[in-house]
């Protein structure tokens, strides 16, 4: 393991660089080689998401991702989400998070906030099953994921009761009469 | 107007969202610098001999500081959980022979944490195999032992010398069973274990861990490493959940502190996520035989429940747990006869610890799968069968005939009103719609009702309160929040006597030297203990307060009151008159209560949850498509925690309905060691939940509290199994085991079909 490789990696807006092992993964550059910690590890095999970052704008689950191949890239972790929201406010998906109550040990929030933001950027106007689909790579043990799916509601500027009336009314509507056999109307 | 009740945000949060909480693995306290890092070698096998150890080429891998093995360390094996029979010993790194997949036999400590598992697969252990014992039927005929010189399997009994009723079924027109199975779950925190250790020149150890109880796990660390409890110093950074696994401490938290002691270095630990599916501690894991008798009124006579216990390869906690279920046996039923009994033996597999519920979950869904059963068999709903049997409002306090005192409930209010909510008739009438169409997607509703133990066992908790003379407040706690809020909510408790704003009061917990006493949280028990005591210090923190105003405001004590809006104390009625700050108050002297509140008791939580899921006829797939849940735990402190807390749990408890098993091979390989291969749920498979107030306080508080940490888990489980069975109960199927997988569901169905035939 006496290979080392140099990568220049900017991160959350500052640039980094290292002499890193080939192997390193991503989350560990960022954890112990620039040190920001916000980024948690939760699995050995890319399930759990905890370890979502931006790179280049679209998440990733950083420890599937070599530090190396993020040379020349830009990462953006917690720490820096706040950069990416105007005026320095604390970003959207934050304040939603918080007024949901979409965290509680707080050890998935990083890599779903992360996960979030990144959905939105790509869905930005989602139903509840868009949400709960959307953030099937990340998980939590602690929400149940019911205030995690409000919040992202919330940050997409809909309202989270009435997404979530209108998701259950639709389950309704699917254990209504006929539609099981496929002869409701559309 | 009081703040209790109310819907407060909470005070983690800013910094959890902005740089992240700091777990353990996460730390750069200066103490730990240079810290080595430990990697654990474990044993691939379930169940072997060890014939050799060679670890020389390891010690010569880059970067290896040392290597040790059981030989090195001068550590006897010990007995983890005094509960438990006394002559199955965990040794520290196993030297004989292994017990489980992942147990550690040997120890690497490197400068680099990648050299670690480089210099690990350097050591060479030889393995003589030997037959594993994985079913607990096969564990209970001692053919197989674990502990040869121990010459028994059996870890615990509970209740098992007692003589069966043999008349426990007299004059019961309907007798039905049924062997179930509780299945083990992994309690999988999103934060794996971890622990760092530093020796002082003083010679005392500072311990960081990941844990639910500080105090408990300096207590273990100490006991098991013959230290004075004096020369430990337990600090718990942020912990990523709990759940019932991180409740005192781990062998491997002691090892770390040793090994530091051993090398001279600070020792840093984080598990992977397949060290932890094999390593920390497991729940439930209970096989169960109901009988259950009664009229065809309806009204059930008797209820048995026999118990075979799985405790793992060393006994833990667990072992004690079904003491819990037999506690909670009956359930919310007024059961003229009961007969329980409980026999916990040791199996070639992780050991079993408390799980979200821990032991009373199992209660919950044996009773309420036997209810069913019984429902059933007199041709009954089985929502009408729960009422006609709940112990009516007027008899509490009621002595059940597992042998505890349920302070309060209304059982059969929580049940219609979940019924209500869920629209149940209007369900039934869709259900048979589909039924008599041959329709795809059957249509099946399950019904719960609960109650469970909340505080038992520590009902007494100490806390403190100090108002600084910049007028914010310091508490202290012995609970140990890994989630659950309790800097908010306890901050809460405090404001409402001291009138001072929760964003100027820290709540503090989880450092031994700093909080020396302190039960921790699990078991739902901090509020109504922890919480309680808060309240009650802040109140005497008031009257200490008003004690010393008194003479400064050359008035009575008793025409003191408190002025919340300025935190002060004044004159009552009397305007414009002088008044004082706490804040000015803790200038002149040190302003500081310590006090314990002891409950005495533990209380009941009760409620009823309703689940309405769709099984696809063809593939088996179950879809739960509501989730109705009452929980009544008393009033609620903040209902944006309170309603966490139920999702949280509801979550856990559908997920051991539907998808989650730890499962083992034959020869106790473990199958689902990873995340990609564990029943973990994603919000996908989710829906979100509706969740019905109702509060019937407790007697055993002033302000009425109960714990609500597990009680969605408690409910939601049987509901949901229950619904899964209903949706095939017009086929003859009457029980499917948990998980009600796909390929279980589409089984059960073809058995019925041929049954049929």
């Amino acid at each position: 393991m006496s290979t080392r490789a140099k990568v220049e990696i900017t991160v959350n807006g500052r640039p980094t660089s290292a002499d890193v092992e080939p192997r390193l993964l991503l989350v560990h550059y960022l954890r112990d080689t620039v040190g920001l910690k916000a980024t948690n590890i939760g699995c050995d095999t890319t399930s759990c998401g905890a370890c979502t970052v931006l790179l280049d704008g679209e998440s990733v689950k950083s420890c599937t991702v070599l530090a190396v191949q993020a040379d020349q890239q830009s990462v953006t972790t917690l720490e820096g989400l706040a950069e990416l929201s105007p005026g320095g406010e604390p970003h959207p998906m934050v304040r939603a998070f918080r007024a949901e109550h979409g965290l509680q040990c707080g050890f998935c929030t990083p890599g779903m906030v992360l996960a979030a933001v990144s959905l939105l950027a790509e869905h930005p106007d989602p139903t509840e099953r868009d949400v709960r689909e959307g953030l099937e790579g990340n998980l939590c043990r602690c929400t149940g994921y019911h205030n995690i799916v409000r919040a992202v509601l919330s940050a997409a500027g809909k309202d989270p009761d009435a997404e979530q009336r209108r998701e259950a009314e639709s389950d309704a509507a699917r254990i209504a009469p006929a539609f099981s056999t496929g002869e409701a109307g559309a | 107007m009081s703040i209790l009740g109310t819907r407060v945000v909470r005070t983690e949060d800013p910094v959890f969202l902005t740089r992240g909480a700091t777990y353990t693995d996460d730390l750069t306290d200066e103490r730990l610098t240079g810290a080595l890092h430990l990697t654990l070698v474990r044993s691939p096998l379930a169940h072997a001999r060890i014939t050799a150890i060679d670890v020389e080429a390891a010690r010569q891998a880059p970067g290896v500081v040392a290597v040790y093995t059981g030989a090195d360390l001068g550590l006897d094996p010990v007995v983890l959980f005094p509960g438990a029979n006394k002559g199955m010993k965990r040794p520290w790194l196993a030297t004989e022979k292994v017990r489980f997949v992942g147990e550690p036999v040997a120890a690497v400590l490197t400068e680099e944490l990648y050299q670690g598992p480089d210099a690990a697969e350097l050591v060479e252990i030889d393995y003589d195999p030997l037959p594993a014992v994985i079913d607990l039927r096969a564990a209970a005929t001692d053919e197989v032992l674990l502990f040869e010189d121990v010459g028994t399997n059996t870890a615990a009994g509970h209740g098992v010398d007692d003589e069966p009723a043999a008349d426990l079924f007299d004059g019961c027109e309907v007798v039905v069973g049924h062997e179930i199975v509780n299945q083990r779950l992994a309690a999988a925190p999103l934060e794996t274990r971890a622990a760092a250790a530093v020796w002082g020149s003083d010679g005392r150890v500072t311990v960081f861990c990941s844990n639910q109880n500080a105090q408990g796990a300096r207590d273990e660390i100490a006991r098991w490493l013959g230290l004075d409890r004096d020369r430990v110093h337990v600090i718990l950074p942020d912990v990523g959940g709990g759940f019932g696994a991180k409740i005192g401490a781990d062998p491997e938290f002691a090892l770390v502190a040793h090994l530091a002691k051993l090398s001279d270095r600070p020792v840093r630990w984080s598990e992977s996520r397949s060290e932890n599916m094999t390593g920390m501690l497991q729940g439930r894991a209970q096989r169960q035989t109901i009988t259950i008798g009664g009229g065809r009124d309806g009204r059930v006579k008797a209820y048995r429940l026999d118990i075979l216990a799985d405790a793992g390869a060393y006994p833990r906690l667990g072992a004690f747990l079904p003491q819990f279920t037999r506690m909670m046996a009956p359930g919310t039923y007024d059961i003229e006869r009961l007969d329980t009994r409980a026999r916990v033996v040791v199996t070639n597999t992780t050991s079993i610890g408390a799980y979200r519920g821990a032991g009373r979950p199992e209660a919950t869904a044996a009773i309420e799968r036997a209810m069913d059963l019984f429902a059933a068999e007199i041709g009954m709903d089985p929502a009408e069968v729960r009422k006609c049997n709940v112990i009516a409002p007027d008899k509490f306090p009621f002595t059940s005939k597992g042998g505890v005192e349920y302070d309060s409930g209304e059982y059969a209010k929580a049940i219609d009103k979940a019924l209500e909510a869920a629209g149940y008739a209007q369900l039934r009438a869709e259900q048979a719609a589909r039924r008599e169409r041959g329709d795809a997607k059957l249509l099946g509703l399950g019904v719960s009702s609960y109650v469970e133990i909340t505080g038992g066992g520590a009902y007494a908790e100490n806390a403190s309160v100090e108002v600084h003379p910049d007028g914010t407040v310091t508490v202290l706690t012995g609970t140990s929040p890994h989630g659950q809020g309790h800097a908010t909510a306890w901050a809460m408790l405090a404001s409402e006597h001291l009138g001072v704003p929760i964003e100027k009061i820290t709540v503090r917990h989880g450092d031994t030297d700093l909080i020396p006493r302190g039960s921790g949280t699990m078991g739902s028990r901090s509020l109504q203990t922890g919480g309680v005591a808060v309240y009650q210090a802040a109140g005497e923190l008031v009257e200490l307060a008003k004690q010393r105003a008194a003479e400064l405001l050359e008035a009575n004590v008793d025409d003191l009151e408190v002025d919340k809006e300025r935190a002060a104390i004044v004159v009552r009625g009397a305007p414009g008159a002088k008044s004082v700050t706490f804040a000015q108050l803790a200038e002149q002297e040190r302003l500081q209560v310590d006090t314990v509140w002891d409950g005495q008791k533990p209380s009941f939580p009760f409620g009823a949850h309703v689940a309405v899921v769709e099984v696809d006829r063809e593939t088996g797939k179950v879809t739960v498509e509501r989730l109705v849940a009452v929980d009544d735990a008393g009033p609620v402190l903040n209902p944006l925690l309170f309603d966490g807390q139920r999702h949280g749990g509801i979550a856990q408890g559908i997920s051991q309905a539907l998808l989650e098993e730890v499962v083992y091979d034959s020869e106790g390989q473990p199958l689902t060691a990873t995340f990609a291969d564990y029943g973990f749920p994603s919000a996908a498979e989710l829906p979100s939940f509706d969740l019905v107030d109702m509060q019937t306080p407790t007697p055993i508080n002033p302000l009425g509290y109960k714990g609500v940490g597990e009680a969605g888990t408690i409910g939601s489980t049987p509901a949901v199994q229950s619904a899964v069975v209903d949706a095939l109960a017009h086929l003859g199927v009457r029980h499917i085991d948990m998980p009600t997988t796909p390929l279980r569901v589409w089984e059960a169905i073809q058995t019925a079909a041929k049954g049929a035939e």
